[in-house]
């Protein structure tokens, strides 16, 4: 009989304790995916960062280091320096990367360190109990915006894949979407980049990836993905920004 | 090799002292007064093959610090006062996940930006943990410039024994003061670091961490933790004495401190007032039996600091009651003359000693 379905061999056989619907799942399972295609769970190192993620290293089965908020970067700075021919990415959320760790993640990028960044932007802090984010969107109720986003308090949406995209030493970059099948298949594509480019010791690369937070968006699992649609996909635009250091 | 002396800073000879020591990789930012020892690497490591790399921030370097060591690697950052209270964050989590490093902290005077001068009002700050949670570090205080490199070596073995981030707490004189050293043959003594996380081939997978959800595990890793600072109280203390044996009066003190107490000593006994020095080289694990022993014969101490009185606190612990310590410091870069110090052991002699 063909196997047609099977677990990734980077992908540990647990349950996790990710929310019903929450689309975190969907991203390991991308990311484990690509380290099997690529051949590299040997040599792959993990940074996991604060926030739902956090325990991702009991979900992926390559070695793992669990870094201070906003702080993988840096982590992965010291791991990829000692460790050179060692493939290293972090997991980090919205909170952990475009607020308290945008220092680490700019001078990360700028150095082009040889790291790969999964960076998964579900518009809130999901766990704290889902916050305003810096790329919580105008007018979106959060436990402290419960008036909506006021870019007059909070300012505005922060895109952090178009200002990375500035930075000369990025040579990947692209933001993806989780909400449908044919976006899946988009995300696993621009995943395996991320990792191809290591791989091939191009330089740094990032994917944003827009990710579901049902729980604290107070939706269903389905309207949560019609949501990213709806809302978040039109401030924040899909697609390549940088291919081979060349913006696209 | 030993015998070969070279002239050099402080800063410069930890620099060289690391790399002997088989420091491979070096992350810092800069700040007065240890710049002369991220230049001298700046140069050093990549000629050795190693890694030299400025970091954005000081909250950075020490988070390089943390994923280097946790890959394995001997591994060290430095900084002064201001630029250590950002790292405190990351020495925590190191201390947590049980990595060994070397920080170096060359103090000057605070608090906030305080000033650039020399200080040794870090001592809380280094002995008592420094940021969050129930941790120690092993701290090293030098008092010369040779001192400098033998306990940057014996630093780096530490961390490594003890799985513990070391700090060498030195301050601004002894970093930019200019004395003779040898470097010997420093034989870095690296165990197998079976739990780094190297890639995870021919093994199960490796998870370097300071998480523990569950209450239970939690205060089982603290109990592991306190049973190794335990260890390393039983294990490790080292500390000089100057005169102590038949002295009435003992004065501690450390690093650029002891020095001047020293020569106060001289005058001292140069009157016949019986002074003596007893030098903590381990600031933690702190000599308390050493001074518990002393206080039985001495009539009194003097806590001599660059602070307001920290180290102070631990002398009391340690004499417990059983004679007067006094304080005696300068603050915010201010070095009191072996003069002035003498003028404190007359006064404490008068009131005390002459009893
Ligand atoms: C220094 C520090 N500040 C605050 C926290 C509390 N905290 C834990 S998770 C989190 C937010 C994480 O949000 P995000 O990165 O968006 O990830 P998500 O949970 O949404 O996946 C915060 C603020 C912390 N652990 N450490
Ligand atoms: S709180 Fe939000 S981000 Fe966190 S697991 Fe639940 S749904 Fe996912």
């Amino acid at each position: 009989m063909k196997v047609i379905f099977d677990c990734p061999q980077a992908l540990s056989d647990v349950t996790t304790h990710y929310c019903p619907g929450c689309t975190h799942g969907i991203i390991h399972r991308l990311v484990a995916e690509a380290i099997d295609e690529l051949g590299i769970l040997e040599r792959t190192v993990g940074v996991a960062s604060v926030g739902c993620s956090v325990l991702a290293y009991d979900y992926l089965e390559c070695d793992w280091q669990q870094a201070a908020h906003g702080r993988a970067p840096a982590v992965a700075t010291g791991i990829k320096r000692a460790l050179p021919d060692g493939i290293v990415f972090t997991y980090q959320g919205d909170g952990d990367l475009a607020s308290i760790g945008t220092a680490e993640i700019i001078h990360a990028a700028n150095r082009g360190e040889a790291i790969t960044v999964i960076y998964v932007n579900n518009t809130n802090y999901g766990m704290t109990g889902g916050q305003m984010a810096p790329t919580t969107l105008i007018g979106q109720v959060t436990t402290t915006s419960p008036g909506g986003r006021d870019v007059k308090e909070a300012g505005y949406p922060l895109r952090m894949a178009e200002m990375l995209a500035t930075l000369e030493g990025v040579n990947y970059l692209a933001r993806v979407a989780v909400n449908s099948p044919a976006n899946i298949m988009k995300a696993k594509r621009a995943i395996k980049q991320a990792f191809r480019v290591q791989v091939e010791d191009d330089g740094f690369a990032l994917v944003e990836v827009l990710s579901t937070c049902p729980t604290n968006w107070r939706l269903d699992p389905v309207e949560a993905l019609q949501w990213v649609e709806d809302n978040m996909i039109p401030y924040y635009p899909l697609g390549e920004f940088k291919v081979s250091g060349e913006v696209k | 090799m030993r015998g070969d002396k070279v002239l050099m800073v402080g800063n410069e000879a930890i620099g060289e002292a690391a790399i002997r020591a088989g420091c491979q990789l070096y992350f810092a930012y800069p700040i007065t007064p240890q710049s002369e020892l991220p230049q001298l690497l700046a140069r050093r490591m990549p000629e050795e093959g190693r890694v030299f790399l400025q970091a954005e921030s000081e909250v950075a370097a020490i988070n390089m610090v943390y994923g280097a060591a946790g890959a394995g690697s001997r591994v060290m950052t430095s900084s002064s006062s201001p630029g250590i209270s950002l790292k405190q964050e990351g020495i925590s989590y190191i201390a947590g996940a049980e990595l060994p490093c070397v920080i170096v902290n060359i103090v000057r005077g605070g608090p906030g930006l305080g000033g650039i001068q020399p200080a040794q009002s870090d001592y809380f700050q280094a002995t008592k943990g420094g940021g969050h949670g129930d941790y120690r570090l092993i701290v090293l205080a030098p008092a010369s410039v040779q001192e400098m490199v033998d306990l940057t070596a014996l630093a780096f073995d530490l961390a490594d024994k003890y799985r513990n981030p070391v700090m060498i707490l030195g301050d601004g004189v002894l970093g930019q003061m200019m004395e003779p050293v040898e470097f010997g043959d420093i034989k870095p003594e690296i165990p197998s670091k079976p739990w780094a996380t190297t890639g995870r081939k021919g093994r199960d997978r490796n998870v370097v961490n300071s998480l523990y959800l569950d209450p239970n595990k939690l205060e089982e890793h603290n109990w592991h933790l306190q049973a190794k600072y335990r260890k390393i109280e039983e294990e490790e203390i080292r500390f000089d004495t100057f005169n102590l044996d038949d002295a009435q009066l003992i004065i501690v003190a450390y690093g650029i401190s002891a020095r001047i107490a020293r020569t106060a000593i001289e005058m001292a006994r140069a009157d016949g007032i019986a002074a003596g020095l007893l030098r903590p080289i381990t600031l933690f694990p702190f000599p308390t039996g050493a001074i518990a022993q002393a206080a039985e014969k001495a009539r009194a101490f003097l806590s001599l600091e660059l602070s307001a009185g920290q180290m102070v606190e631990d002398v009391r612990l340690a004499v417990n009651g059983k004679r007067p310590v006094h304080f005696y410091g300068r603050t915010g870069g201010i070095i009191p003359t072996p003069q002035e110090v003498y003028g404190e052991i007359k006064k404490i002699a008068g009131e005390e000693v002459a009893k």
